[in-house]
């Protein structure tokens, strides 16, 4: 019985190996072509940003289409590293502040986004749907809008000289006030994907409500937590906003603050290849962090629990 | 916190119906005289004489289109995208995606300049890139992305040259996170599906509509509607790229808000604009909601 199918399926197996072995590289060739295609769109004008910061003619317009002007050399980045602003802070200092703006914006926004969307997604309380129709309104509103009431609130808690407007974590809460509504729908339209069946399975085999959402939801949501708190690491590092409005102390000052703080008289008198150099080194680190956080968006979970 | 941020907003509606000015500005200053609807009609006539060219209607369709236009082109490249970067055995994945992100991070206002600087009429880089490929010398292509008044499609004003300039700008930056959105959502797709489709015969255009799709909708459907927010306000694009430009036709409601407040100092009209527009977004919010509902989850 056995060999009499054992030799039509061999045969069916060796054609099918012939059939996907041989265009593997041809495919591959395809694949790459269209990437670098693309790699080459979204490269262009960061190669021209470069080309500008490398320039010791210091122009606003380049002439040509050299991505390495003549004369090219790293004056600008020095010169970007050494004196950033006119105000006695130093280049690390700006960046620290950034990031700590930027991480405490993506922590605590994934934190209580992710227990807000989990409280939206699977309880039933009063006012559930007027809750989320809240949220929705507020993450219609632009952020310019929200800059005075903020900046009122915030200006109200003071204890002697410290006034919680003009520091760091007064503009964190801010930030991250505007990037909760959004973390709380984002994270909630991906766990309301997640099948209930595997919690219901949980709760059968004698899990708590608090067991089942630290233990299984937290690990299959992965990828959409991982997206949110990269994009509150970005909006909290690229902020301009908040920390404008509300910094005064130069210690505090964050990366993006300097930048602006360059633009100051146009075309004239800014000094284009520091300014494009500023810009490099600020949008550098963030292109780490995603490489960092790729693993995790990239999770690659298999959710086989419940399903047949 | 409910009167901080409703205070505000009740102080700005009754702004609107005054003729609240500069003279009021300061704090004992003469209180300024009620005037009823008559800014709200100023604006719903365009009848404005700050301001040359004024439509609000005008603005108000060219808003909507940029939205939509712009969020259908960049959720459909980022799917695009995703799924090409997403297909087995792709050499040096990673390394694409570390740099498809960069548009993301590097600040806004860079972004706008440098696209500026892109589309400039002699020197940009577009016009030498497409004198490049059309083999001709440098100088010869020069299209007036910026300034010029006309638009290239005829019988539809609505959209001069400077519209498409900021389209691809846009898109050059909108479509790398709706990728990284759409990677996310990828990835809870379980394999063993493809292979069920794939013993049914399905073909690789079938497999997308029945197995990627319904996995794809609840993840970008929120992100979609959140980009179209974000695109209808987006500010610095149409300020700092094209300033509103030529004679006003890529202004945004946003724009045209700061404008009025920072340029004009005409408050009180700024006021009844921002009004305008809390309504015309609470609508918008109301309909996508309405939208998000409607379409069907996996899990339910």
């Amino acid at each position: 019985m056995t060999t009499s199918i054992a030799r039509p399926l061999a045969q069916a197996a060796a054609v099918t190996n012939r059939r996907r072995r041989r265009p593997a590289w041809g495919r591959q060739a395809l694949l790459q072509a269209l990437c670098l295609f693309v790699t080459f769109t979204v490269l262009f004008p960061i190669l021209w940003i470069l080309s500008i910061a490398l320039d010791p003619r210091n122009i606003a317009r380049p002439d040509s289409l050299n991505i390495i002007p003549p004369g090219a050399n790293l004056d600008a980045f020095v010169r970007a590293i050494q004196r950033p602003t006119e105000n006695p802070v130093s280049f690390l200092e700006l960046a620290f502040n950034s990031f700590k703006l930027a991480t405490s914006t993506a922590l605590v926004s994934v934190a209580f986004g992710v227990s807000a969307a989990y409280a939206f997604s699977r309880l039933h309380f009063r006012f559930r749907q007027v809750l989320m129709i809240a949220v929705l309104g507020v993450l219609m509103l632009p952020a310019v809008a929200t800059i005075t009431p903020l900046f009122v609130l915030l200006n109200s808690f003071k204890l002697g000289t410290f006034s919680l407007r003009d520091s760091i974590p007064g503009v964190a809460m801010a930030l991250i006030s505007g990037a909760l509504p959004f973390a709380i729908w984002n994270l909630k339209g991906y766990l309301d994907t997640i099948p209930k069946d595997l919690e219901e399975a949980a709760a059968v085999d004698g899990a708590s409500r608090n067991q089942s959402f630290i233990r299984i939801i937290l690990p299959l949501a992965m990828p959409a937590i991982a997206v949110t708190a990269f994009l509150g690491f970005v909006a909290g590092w690229t902020d301009f906003y908040f920390s404008w409005m509300f910094l005064t102390k130069p210690a505090d000052f964050t990366l993006t603050m300097a930048l602006y703080g360059m633009v100051g008289g146009y075309a004239a008198t800014t000094p284009w290849n520091v300014l494009s150099a500023f810009a490099i080194l600020v949008a550098l680190p963030v292109s780490l962090v995603y490489l960092v956080f790729q693993r995790y968006i990239v999770g690659g979970l298999a959710v086989g629990g419940v399903k047949g | 916190m409910g009167i901080i941020t409703f205070y505000p907003l009740l102080y700005q509606t009754w702004m609107s119906f005054t003729d609240f000015g500069v003279q009021n500005l300061r704090t004992g200053a003469p209180a300024p005289n009620w005037v009823g609807l008559d800014q709200y009609f100023k604006i719903f006539s365009n009848d404005i004489s700050g301001i040359p060219n004024f439509d609000f209607w005008r603005i108000l369709a060219f808003n909507l289109f940029w939205a939509f236009s712009n969020v259908i082109i960049h959720v459909i490249l980022g799917v695009a995208i995703a799924i090409l970067l997403n297909t087995k055995g792709l050499r040096g994945r990673r390394i694409y995606r570390a740099i498809f992100i960069l548009p993301v991070v590097i600040p806004p206002i860079i972004v706008a300049t440098v696209w500026r600087n892109m589309f400039d009429q002699t020197n940009g880089a577009v016009n030498l890139l497409i004198a490049a490929l059309l083999r001709q010398p440098p100088g010869s292509v020069d299209i007036a992305w910026l300034t010029d008044p006309g638009s290239p499609i005829p019988f539809f004003s609505l959209l001069p040259l400077s519209f498409f300039a900021l389209l691809i700008a846009n898109t050059w930056l909108g479509w790398p996170l709706n990728a990284v959105v759409a990677t996310g959502a990828l990835q809870s797709i379980p394999g063993d599906l493809y292979e069920a489709a794939e013993m049914d015969g399905a073909g690789a255009w079938q497999k997308f509509r029945t197995v990627t799709l319904p996995f794809l909708r609840p993840a970008m459907l929120p992100y979609a509607i959140y980009g179209f927010v974000i695109t209808f306000n987006l500010f610095y694009l149409s300020y700092f790229m094209t300033n509103g430009g030529p004679f006003g036709r890529t202004e945004l409601l946003v724009t045209q808000a700061y404008r009025l407040v920072n340029e004009q100092r005409l408050y009180a009209l700024a006021a009844a604009f921002s009004v305008v527009m809390f309504f015309i977004l609470l609508g918008l919010t109301l309909v996508t909601n309405r939208l998000g509902k409607a379409t069907a989850s996996y899990a339910d």
